[in-house]
């Protein structure tokens, strides 16, 4: 094998030069954030803002329909209960799929992974109308309760998790006559961190940056969520290209905030996503 | 939990398990059978009615389906999910490969250009299109400006010319999902036997050799992986569209999530939404079939 240092040298180049392509479209949306009005449209295009107008911002969070702070709570509002219960249920049901025998648990399990499959605008219409029925339109339930009692997807990975934990974990807890739901609460959750951390990011960041369910569900503009009243911001100032990016990066920074932060479970979380197919 | 000895503990042992297992999973069930297979039903019914949501919905049989095969726009978003395929995925796989290959050698700082490729995956798709929407506005867009000065291009209608809108919407989507099926196929490469390349390396064989005869060969079913569910996405590609050009120019991006979002929520055609909904659930599980088959096949000729 050539391993020489050439051969090194072009890899970090090659490396380098994607990382580039990667980081200039978010160097750029930085800078328009930051330029006047003219300086974003001027010919030819500046790189860097001359000058740095840090009111953008101040703009693009408080000018559209609701403030920006408004919209985040909006959001979390809709995410922080979806992931908390999805969690729970998710992992309890892994735990009876793992652990417990009892009738039809095979084919039950299988419904659960063969739902994996269904393309959501099957379930769309008809969800829609049920929630519409029921009169949750223009109301956050239909974008919680679906997801709430746990998804398949979380399901099957908890499930996986606690298939590979030993037997003896449980046995002598069961002899002593301690609960399945405690076996299952003090014993295998507190194992099972890392899948819930890696689930967790996964379920809230796909509430946060949901866009259609939103977009159906919701009219008045006081319970807009971070991505609909972007959208809107974006449809009332079209062309004020300085503002949308200022208020793209707010509605960026909680989510590369979570990334930074549990990076190593998202990376985990695809692994075993990728790893089923 | 074999112990058969007292038959009366272990048969309440059993039962008191089977009712925490019902009662484990019983809410998880019940909100499947509500949100998933009640609905997939109730829709091929739906498909069925004439139904605008003000009047009574009128049975329709399969005219729905009828009109909708002679529907010049799903026709043509159908066409568009076709396009798409043929240019994203082979981009975004080979891309999505050659930063794998790139990232599995022994380099000093991988994790940290990982996490930088990954961040385009993090991001809100919102926030992503209005970022390329500003990137190819034809008069200030920066791309533009860069084509003119680098190769004195004319400036390119990236989103309204539709001889170039879906590109420039696959352009973006490899950059925003490259690190994704990069990290796929990263774990797949890990995942391969040192001993497979010490043996190839007694062999003498050229690094060329062993991407294409160990390599490749042993991370196809992660490549088949990454292709089916890239097909499937292109069917259900809405966020993008919504921000970016709203199906247009003309119809060249009409995708048939967006078809059917528009009938169901724009124009109030339930039952034809529903009809349009069938046909790509359909077409999905063949595809899905397909290529499980495929991958099988697959599978057994590697081992």
């Amino acid at each position: 094998m050539v391993q020489g240092k050439g051969h090194k040298f072009i890899s970090y180049f090659l490396v380098t030069v994607v990382a580039a392509f990667v980081i200039l479209p978010f160097v750029w949306m930085v800078a328009s954030a930051f330029k006047s009005q003219r300086e974003l449209f001027a010919y030819p295009p500046t790189f860097l803002p001359t000058v740095w107008k840090w009111q953008n911002f101040t703009e693009a969070a408080s000018r559209g329909s609701i403030s920006f702070v408004h919209m985040f709570l909006n959001s979390m509002k809709i995410a922080i209960p979806t992931t908390v219960f999805n969690i729970i249920f998710s992992s309890m049901a892994g735990y009876a799929f793992a652990r417990l025998r009892f009738k039809f648990r095979d084919t039950i399990f299988m419904l659960f992974i063969a739902s994996m499959m269904v393309p959501y605008a099957i379930t769309l219409i008809p969800r829609f109308l049920m929630f519409r029925t029921l009169g949750f339109y223009d109301t956050y339930v239909p974008l919680i309760l679906p997801a709430m009692f746990g998804t398949a997807f979380s399901i099957f990975l908890t499930r996986q998790f606690f298939m590979t934990l030993p037997k003896e974990l449980e046995e002598a807890a069961i002899v002593d006559g301690c609960s399945h739901f405690r076996i299952w609460w003090q014993i295998f959750l507190p194992l099972t961190k890392p899948i819930i951390a890696t689930l967790a990011v996964f379920q809230f960041q796909g509430a946060y940056n949901d866009f259609l369910g939103p977009v159906i569900y919701i009219a008045s503009d006081s319970k807009f969520t971070v991505q609909m009243g972007l959208n809107s911001f974006r449809n009332s100032f079209t062309s004020r290209y300085d503002l949308i990016m200022a208020g793209s990066i707010l509605a960026l920074i909680p989510v590369v905030i979570l990334f930074i932060v549990c990076q190593k479970y998202i990376v985990r979380g695809i692994v075993m996503g990728g790893v089923k197919g | 939990m074999n112990n058969t000895s007292t038959v009366k503990h272990g048969l309440t042992l059993r039962q008191k398990e089977a009712a925490t297992g019902v009662a484990f999973i019983a809410l998880p069930l019940l909100s499947l059978l509500v949100f998933m297979y009640y609905p997939i039903i109730r829709s091929f019914f739906i498909s069925l009615y004439e139904w605008n949501l003000l009047q009574k919905p009128t049975f329709n049989g399969v005219n729905n389906y009828k009109t909708l095969f002679a529907d010049k726009v799903f026709l043509t978003s159908l066409w568009n999910t076709c396009r798409w395929v043929i240019t994203y995925v082979p981009m975004s796989v080979v891309t999505s490969f050659l930063l794998a290959l790139l990232l599995d050698q022994k380099l000093k700082g991988a994790g940290f250009f990982r996490t930088l490729y990954y961040l385009p995956v993090v991001a809100p798709i919102v926030v992503v299109a209005l970022l390329w929407v500003w990137i190819y506005n034809t008069d200030y867009g920066i791309l533009n400006f860069i084509l003119e000065k680098l190769f004195h291009i004319k400036p390119i209608g990236w989103l309204t010319d539709a001889r170039f809108s879906l590109f420039a919407i696959a352009v973006m989507s490899v950059w925003k999902w490259a690190g994704y099926n990069m990290l796929i196929f990263l774990a797949a490469l890990q995942g391969i036997d040192d001993s497979i390349y010490e043996a190839a390396e007694l062999d003498g064989v050229t690094p060329w050799t062993k991407l294409f005869y160990i390599k490749i060969p042993l991370v196809m079913p992660s490549i088949y992986f990454v292709m089916l569910t890239a097909v499937i996405d292109a069917f259900q590609m809405f966020t993008e569209i919504f921000i970016m050009t709203k199906g247009g120019p003309g119809y060249s991006t009409y995708t048939v999530s967006y078809y059917l979002w528009s009938c169901a929520f724009e124009y109030s055609k339930m039952g034809y939404a529903c009809a349009m909904a069938a046909v790509m659930f359909v077409i999905i599980l063949v595809v899905t079939l397909i290529q499980n088959k495929v991958m099988d096949r697959r599978v057994q000729y590697d081992m």
